[in-house]
C-alpha cells in the first residue's frame, strides 16, 4: 500500500464534451460451470471518467474487465461504446476484424504483467511504433520521432528505444507498455492491475505518471486493482466486487471514507490482506 | 433572497458493521442557508458532526435523509441524491473544500497542488502558476520550497499549502474545516483576509473555527451543530 490518505485527488473530469456515456454495460454475467465468475454488472462509464473495480482475488473483476474489453463473450447482457463516429455499437455485433482495430487503435490495454503486453524480444521503439502501424503510419522516420517523444513522455530515456524490454526492469517496462497503449491516443484505457508487482517507490512513479497522463488526455478509463490507494489516486468512482458481483458504487472518495456495505468497511479498515 | 446552499432536514448515521452493526446516529434535522457573500460558521464541541455536515455538503459522506440543495450554475442540485457525475461537476464548477489537512499527492511540487484547480478550469499554465505564486508568497511559503512535493514540508506549511490551494480559484462556494488551527498569529491574519475578500467576490462559505479570535473575525452567523447532534440522540 503507498501511504497516502487522500480525498479527490482524482484528476478532475473536465467538461463534458458530449453527454452521452462511452461505454455501456448491461447485466453482465459469465459462468464457469458452476461458479458464477461475474453476475448481472451493469453501469455507464463518461468521457473523461475514470472507474476503479476493487475487490478481493477471485470476485470476478478480470473476468468483468475482459467482457468489457471484447476478449472475453459474456455468457449473459451486453457491452456498447460509443465509436470515434458518435455510434453506439454493442460489441457483439462487431465483426472479429473490427472489435480488434478498435481494441488496437482506440483502446489500450495495460496487463499487469508487461509480458503480455509488450513484445519482449524486440526494441522499445517498435514495440511503440506497431500500433502505430496499425492505424496506417508507414513513415519509418516519422514513427520513430512519435515513439522517441512518447518514450520521453513515459520517463525512458531515448538512448534506450533501441534495447529490448527484456533488458528493462519492471517499472520501466510498465511505463513502454503504457506508452506503446497510448501512442495511437485511445480514448478508452483498460488496465488490470497495472502497478501490482511492482515495489512501493517504482509504484508512486509509475501512478503519478498515469495520473498526469489521464488528466492532460482526457482519458476514460477501467482500472482493475486491489490496492485502494490506486483507487484512491487514479478513479472517480469505484466498484466494489465480491462473489461475482457489484456490491457497493459510487464516488471513490465517498466509498472509501463512508464505506456502507459491511466488505467494503472490512477492506477500507484493512483488515483484509491485499 | 438566493441561497448558495440550503440544507433542509439533513442527516447521517454511520453503521458500523464491523462493531456488530452499531448504529451512530450524528446529526439530524440539520437544516440552514448560505447566501453570497455570507460566511457561516458552524460551533459545537469536538465529536457533534461539525466536519460530517461539510462533508456531506461535499458529498463526501453520504447523507440519509433530507436535502443539501446547492446553486449549481443556476440549477439547484440535491447533493443528497445526485450521481456521482454530477457531484463531480459541482465540485469542479462551484464548491470548494478546504481540509484540515493537506492531501498530499506524491511527487507533484507545491505550486502545482495550487494551481491544479485553475488548471481544471481551463486556465493556462503560465496564468496558473502565476497566481499559485502569488497566494504562496501571501501565505509565507519561501520560494525555495515551491517546486517540491509537499510531502516533507512542516505541518503548518502543508496546511498553507492547502489554504493556497482551495483559495485559489474562483469558485462560488467554498467550505472551511479548520483552516488555521496550525498556524501563527501572522498566517491566520492572512487567512482572514482572504475570507474578506472571498466575501467581497459573493463567494458562500462555511467554515469550521475553533480560535475565537478568527471565528469572530470572518462569521456572519454562527449556527450551533449541538442542537442538531442533541436530536439525533
Ligand atoms: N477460464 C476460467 N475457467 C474457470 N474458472 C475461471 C476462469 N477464469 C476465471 N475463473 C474463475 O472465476 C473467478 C473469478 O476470477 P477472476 O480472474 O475474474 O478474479 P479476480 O477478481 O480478477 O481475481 P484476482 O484479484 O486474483 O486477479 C475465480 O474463481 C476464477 O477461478
Ligand atoms: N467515516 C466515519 N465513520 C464512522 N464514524 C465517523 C466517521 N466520521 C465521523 N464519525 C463520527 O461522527 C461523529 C462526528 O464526527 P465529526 O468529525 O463530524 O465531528 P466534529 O464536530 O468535526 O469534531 P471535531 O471538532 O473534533 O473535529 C464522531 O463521533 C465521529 O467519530
Ligand atoms: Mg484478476
Ligand atoms: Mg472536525
Amino acid at each position: 500500500m503507498l501511504d497516502v490518505t487522500v480525498s479527490s485527488t482524482a484528476p478532475t473530469v473536465r467538461a463534458p464534451a458530449n453527454d452521452e456515456p462511452l461505454l455501456v454495460a448491461e447485466n453482465l454475467g459469465k459462468s464457469y460451470g458452476r461458479l458464477a465468475a461475474c453476475r448481472d454488472v451493469s453501469f455507464e462509464l463518461y468521457s473523461g471518467e475514470v472507474l476503479a473495480i476493487v475487490g478481493e482475488s477471485g470476485s470476478g473483476k478480470s473476468t468483468l474487465l475482459q467482457m468489457l474489453s471484447g476478449q472475453l463473450t459474456p455468457g449473459t447482457g451486453s457491452v456498447s461504446y460509443r465509436m470515434r463516429d458518435g455510434v453506439t455499437r454493442n460489441l457483439a455485433e462487431m465483426g472479429e476484424a473490427e472489435r480488434r482495430f478498435l481494441f488496437r487503435t482506440d483502446w489500450g490495454f495495460v496487463h499487469q504483467d508487461p509480458a503480455m503486453g509488450l513484445r519482449m524480444a524486440v526494441s522499445a521503439g517498435a514495440n511503440v511504433g506497431e500500433r502505430l502501424m496499425a492505424v496506417g503510419q508507414n513513415h519509418y522516420g516519422k514513427i520513430r520521432d512519435t515513439a522517441t517523444s512518447w518514450l520521453e513522455r513515459v520517463e525512458i530515456s531515448a538512448d534506450r528505444i533501441d534495447d529490448a524490454p527484456r533488458t528493462y526492469s519492471g517499472g520501466m517496462r510498465q511505463r513502454l507498455q503504457i506508452a506503446r497503449n497510448l501512442v495511437t491516443e485511445p480514448r478508452l484505457v483498460f488496465m488490470d492491475e497495472p502497478t501490482g508487482g511492482l515495489d512501493v517507490s517504482v509504484q508512486a512513479r509509475l501512478l503519478d505518471m498515469m495520473r498526469t497522463l489521464v488528466s492532460e488526455l482526457g482519458l476514460s478509463a477501467i482500472v482493475v486493482t486491489h490496492d485502494l490507494a490506486v483507487a484512491r489516486l487514479l478513479s472517480h468512482r469505484v466498484m466494489v466486487m465480491q462473489g461475482g458481483r457489484v456490491i457497493e458504487t459510487g464516488l471513490t472518495d465517498q466509498v472509501l471514507d463512508d464505506p456502507r456495505e459491511p466488505y467494503t468497511q472490512l477492506l477500507v479498515s484493512s483488515i483484509l490482506p491485499a | 433572497m438566493i441561497q448558495m446552499i440550503d440544507i433542509r432536514n439533513a442527516e447521517k448515521t454511520f453503521v458500523m458493521h464491523l462493531q456488530g452493526g452499531i448504529s451512530l446516529p450524528v446529526v439530524r434535522n440539520v437544516s440552514f442557508h448560505v447566501a453570497p457573500g455570507e460566511c457561516v460558521v458552524l460551533s459545537g464541541p469536538s465529536g457533534a458532526g461539525k466536519s460530517s455536515i461539510l462533508k456531506m455538503i461535499f458529498g463526501n459522506y453520504r447523507c440519509d435523509g433530507g436535502v443539501i440543495g446547492v446553486r449549481h450554475k443556476g440549477d439547484v442540485v440535491d447533493i443528497a441524491t445526485a450521481e456521482p457525475r454530477q457531484v463531480l461537476n459541482v465540485r469542479r464548477d462551484t464548491i470548494g473544500y478546504v481540509s484540515q489537512f493537506l492531501r498530499a499527492v506524491p511527487r507533484v511540487a507545491a505550486i502545482d497542488v495550487v494551481a491544479e484547480p485553475l488548471l481544471a478550469a481551463g486556465v493556462v499554465r503560465e496564468e496558473a502558476q502565476a497566481r499559485a505564486g502569488v497566494l504562496l508568497r501571501r501565505l509565507n511559503i519561501p520560494e525555495r520550497l515551491w517546486k517540491l512535493p509537499p510531502s516533507t514540508f512542516s505541518g503548518g506549511e502543508q496546511q498553507r499549502v492547502n489554504i493556497a490551494r482551495g483559495f485559489i480559484s474562483d469558485l462560488p462556494i467554498l467550505l472551511l474545516d479548520e483552516p488555521t488551527a496550525s498556524l501563527d498569529a501572522a498566517n491566520r491574519a492572512m487567512v482572514v483576509e482572504l475570507v474578506a475578500e472571498k466575501k467581497r467576490a459573493g463567494v458562500a462559505m462555511v467554515a469550521i473555527v475553533h480560535d475565537d479570535e478568527v471565528r469572530h473575525l470572518i462569521a456572519d452567523r454562527l449556527v450551533d451543530v449541538t442542537s442538531f447532534a442533541a436530536a439525533a440522540a
